[in-house]
């Protein structure tokens, strides 16, 4: 853990967004997570993306569970609302804080055990009812915190730092939130910041629930070259299915992406996700074929990243429940007690 | 791009930036660390060794330095590098026991210094610990040269000037003051190995306007009436004075014009205030003690009443660029300027005059009138004569007559040990490793957000009524230790191993300047703006790693780094260690 406070000082040049803001008045307290964790990585990446995206920090809530990856939200968005919840209880806090304000960014920060251990049956529930949030888990393939034993998310035949094998298969949270569906789901390395940032771009933008499976290596007690999660693994192993280039609403669209062949999807709010033709002709619109590729390149101790499926006309949960629009704090005594005649209106209908 | 050669002894050092702007290149974070440890002395030596007058330099050093400063790159104001090293002076202990041993018995060669400025006293200072035997010779009574003559006591008062004059006086050199050489011919004939010039720029200019015949008495050359004020052969001047030109010297005209009874001084410009040559914090004192510059005012006569000076008119002139963006100076077309005065000062530059070289002794000077010399070694066309400081190469400043005097004696050194004098002995060079824990380093690299803090004055109507007493009363320990944690420690590198790297982009996240970034190779020009923030000064190199596990390179930005040490603490292979580069120009003592 490094003592001193991150300097002040900055590149006189760093770009300012449409607020005004440079990447640094994004960023949180200095990490205290081991040097070299690919979490920082993400936490950086959230900074990056968040910042381009121009979003004021009061539009964006983090919330988190228990694990070193759930620690993270300190480290970024200093000044964005944020509950640190109980282990594997992240979930409910999210789908509470989405009912009562639908109109904030909320991003859910999770661990493989956080998810795939002791918040399981919280994470199906939380796909399955479609909240509208971006859901990212730090996956690492072991409990850093309790140092080093394997995790539900370890690949067969990966070994951590102390020797011990993995015996039993993972739990892909990929194919598990296609499954339920998810109708937004990533995966990505911390190591390449190139692909993780659009991806957290277009997941936040994304209507309904968006899910981002990082690989982020325990550099600590799983980045041995048996381990399936360390950084050499994944630099030599992963497989990009598809590469995005995101357009935030508002922005014109450069010369950067060349328009016809590049595949265009719009999201609810506008914003363009650019799908580059990678030779792969991978189309993440196919639910089928996701899955089928994701299981392809998994026997082959391939890593599938990239964009993996994307449906942008799901209905989410305040569709299918027709929610309120206010924000339930901004909501005054007429919207609470609209008087007597709406009560009748209300009793007639069971009449 | 190809991997950056970091055994390339320039290649660090121009990440040094105050000391490779140095012209003595001294270690300034080094002694910098030692002020903030209270370490005067050990400060006060390391500048000594380098640059020979610290407590003078502390005082009046040009300060190239400065403009350099890291710190002026991420905050608006350099670290008072400057007024630090007058800190390690004013608050060090005795030290005559540190002072090298000069042999009692000498090698047998005879070196003759003309000038005792700061040029020939750092050839007499290299020289004398290896057994040379020196003589200095100088027109005036007093060593010091333009130390003594050109700079008004109260920015340098005579005891710090005599005691580091005398450090070097007192290791034993023959003294011939008080007689002004007149041939060069008959010096060579006196049969010294070596000789070397350091006359300084001697020859001060005036102003032939209408009325300079008559008002003659009354128009004075900066420079030599400074020397006779130092010399106190004057010690009064008229109520009224102008003082022409905008350099150093017409900063200290007007402000010891002030001191001696000018009531009415005023410093006239020809051309704007951004162009003035002296240095800003003068010209600040300047108008501090209520002195008017007034620019774009070019002078066209002086006036007369009854046979004595009584004003000047100036013509208006405005700035214009012509095609080839020459600054030219257009007149407005207003009424003239008639300013009254009853003295003038003529600060309008110097020149280099050596009628006293003989041009049939193989000494060549150029169509400037200045030697042809050897940029490294100093050496004339004329094997055993050398020049350094002003009477090289024309008007400069102290710390580059140090430097040209280390490098001169050198080359004399070499030239009586019978070696080629361009045969120079290599710079002395350290880097070692600054890591003593996990997290923990032998530097502080918590450094300060503090603003530059100001050095305090003594009043104003003390001083201005007594040309002795000095103004900047300098830092106190206080004020000097908050000063040093300013200074980034740039001499303590950021040095990469690409084998140990894991690429796990620890230290792009941590960067607190986006100095990192870990992408595919490509040319330079290209790959300083794919950086994560562009890399714009192409003075400061790329520090570019060899081909990394996925192909990419590890490139970083050195222009910005803060020397904080935060990628070394980040990353978990250690491949980023923070190692300390000292840098030391080797001097005749190493040859």
């Amino acid at each position: 853990m490094s003592y001193i406070v991150k300097p002040q000082f900055h590149h006189p040049q760093l770009r300012k967004n449409d607020l005004g803001y440079t990447r640094r008045d994004y960023e949180g307290t200095l990490t205290t997570l081991c040097g070299g964790c690919g979490h920082d990585s993400i936490s950086a990446a959230i900074i990056h993306a968040v910042h381009e995206m121009s979003l004021a920090p009061h539009q964006l809530a983090k919330v988190s569970g228990i694990g070193c990856s759930s620690k993270i939200p300190s480290y970024f968005l200093e000044r964005s609302h944020g509950f640190n919840s109980v282990h594997g209880r992240m979930p409910s806090i999210a789908t509470g804080a989405n009912l009562a304000n639908r109109e904030l960014y909320y991003l859910g920060i999770s661990g493989d055990g956080d998810t795939a251990s002791i918040g399981l049956g919280q994470f199906c529930h939380i796909v399955r009812r479609r909240i509208n949030m971006l859901y990212i888990v730090a996956n690492n393939g072991t409990y850093g915190l309790t140092k080093g034993q394997l995790s539900a998310t370890a690949d067969l035949g990966s070994k951590t730092k102390s020797g011990e094998e993995s015996q039993y298969d993972n739990i892909d949270l990929v194919s598990l939130a296609i499954d339920l569906g998810a109708s937004f789901v990533a995966r990505s390395f911390s190591g390449d910041k190139e692909q993780l940032v659009p991806l957290i771009q277009a997941g936040l933008s994304h209507r309904g629930f968006a899910l981002i499976d990082v690989i982020s290596p325990c550099v600590t007690f799983n980045n041995t070259p048996l381990s399936a999660h360390g950084y050499k693994n994944t630099w030599e192993n992963n497989v990009v299915l598809s590469e995005i280039d995101f357009v935030p609403m508002r922005r014109e669209i450069t010369a950067r992406y060349s328009a016809g062949k590049d595949k265009e999807i719009t999201l609810h709010d506008g914003s363009v996700i650019h799908l580059h033709k990678t030779g792969t002709g991978y189309d993440p619109g196919n639910r089928e074929n996701a899955l089928l590729h994701v299981n392809e390149y998994k026997k082959q101790g391939k890593i599938a990243t990239g964009l993996l499926y994307i449906n942008q006309d799901q209905s989410d949960f305040h569709e299918l429940a027709d929610t309120v629009n206010k924000p339930f704090n901004r909501l005054n005594e007429h919207d609470l007690c609209p008087g007597g005649e709406v009560l009748a209106d209300i009793n007639e209908t069971f009449m | 791009m190809k991997p950056t050669d970091i055994s390339n002894p320039d290649y660090f050092h121009k990440v040094v930036d105050c000391q490779w702007a140095c012209p003595a290149h001294t270690p300034v974070p080094e002694y910098i660390r030692l002020i903030a440890g209270k370490r005067y002395t050990d400060a006060y030596m390391i500048n000594w060794e380098s640059n020979v007058f610290p407590g003078i330099l502390g005082r009046t050093c040009d300060r190239p330095c400065e403009p350099a400063c890291r710190r002026g790159r991420v905050e608006e104001q350099p670290v008072a590098i400057c007024r630090l090293k007058r800190v390690a002076a004013d608050y060090k202990s005795d030290i005559k026991n540190r002072l090298p041993d000069v042999p009692k018995r000498k090698n047998g060669r005879h070196i003759a210094l003309v000038g005792a400025g700061p040029a020939s006293l750092t050839v007499a200072r290299d020289l004398l610990p290896l057994g040379y035997e020196i003589t200095v010779f100088d027109r005036d009574a007093a060593a010091g040269g333009a130390m003594r003559t050109q700079i008004p006591r109260f920015r340098l008062p005579v005891e710090v000037l005599e005691e580091e004059l005398n450090y070097v006086l007192d290791m034993g050199v023959n003294r011939r003051f008080g007689t002004e050489i007149t041939s060069m011919k008959a010096l060579l004939a006196e049969d010294f190995d070596a000789v070397f010039v350091g006359t300084g720029a001697p020859l001060g200019k005036t102003l032939d306007l209408p009325g300079f015949e008559e008002a003659g008495p009354n128009i004075h050359t900066g420079i030599e009436w400074l020397a006779n004020v130092a010399f106190e052969h004057i010690d009064s001047i008229g109520e009224t004075v102008i003082v022409l030109g905008g350099g150093n010297t017409a900063m200290d005209c007007c402000r010891s014009s002030k001191r001696l009874g000018g009531r009415d001084v005023k410093v006239v410009v020809r051309s704007g205030f951004d162009e003035m040559k002296a240095s800003p914090w003068e010209i600040e004192d300047a108008m501090n003690e209520d002195i008017p510059i007034l620019n774009f005012c070019v002078p066209r006569r002086y006036l007369l009443k009854d046979g004595k000076l009584s004003g000047m008119e100036f013509e208006k002139v405005r700035r214009e660029y012509d095609s080839n963006g020459r600054r030219l100076l257009i007149p407005t077309g207003e009424e003239p300027l008639i300013l009254p005065c009853g003295d003038v000062l003529c600060a309008i530059g110097q020149d280099n005059a050596f009628p006293w070289i003989e041009r049939d002794l193989g000494i060549e000077f150029d169509r400037w009138e200045l030697p042809v010399l050897d940029r490294t070694t100093f050496q004339s066309t004329h094997e055993k004569v050398f020049f350094g400081g002003d009477a090289a190469l024309g008007p400069d400043n102290i710390i580059t007559a140090v430097a040209h005097g280390h490098a001169a004696a050198l080359s004399i050194h070499l030239l009586c040990e019978g070696g080629d004098v361009k045969d120079r002995p290599a710079d002395l060079t350290t880097l070692a490793s600054q890591k003593m824990g996990i997290h923990q380093w032998s530097y502080d690299n918590d450094i300060s957000n503090d603003v530059r803090f100001i050095v305090p004055h003594a009043a104003k109507e003390k001083t201005l009524n007594d040309i002795n007493i000095e103004v900047e009363l300098g830092f106190d320990e206080d004020l000097g230790y908050a000063e040093t944690q300013r200074c980034l420690n740039c001499d303590v590198q950021t040095v990469f191993t690409t084998r140990s790297c894991i690429e796990c982009d620890a230290c792009v996240d941590i960067c607190p300047t986006d100095c990192i970034t870990f992408t595919a190779n490509g040319e330079e020009g290209e790959l300083r703006q794919r950086l994560l923030a562009p890399a714009e000064n192409r003075e400061q190199d790329l520090y570019v790693s060899d081909s990394l596990a996925t192909g990419r390179i590890m490139a970083k930005n050195e222009d910005l780094c803060l020397h904080c040490g935060l990628c070394a603490e980040r990353c978990p292979t250690a491949a980023w260690d923070m190692q300390k580069y000292l840098f030391n120009t080797a001097k005749a003592v190493n040859a």
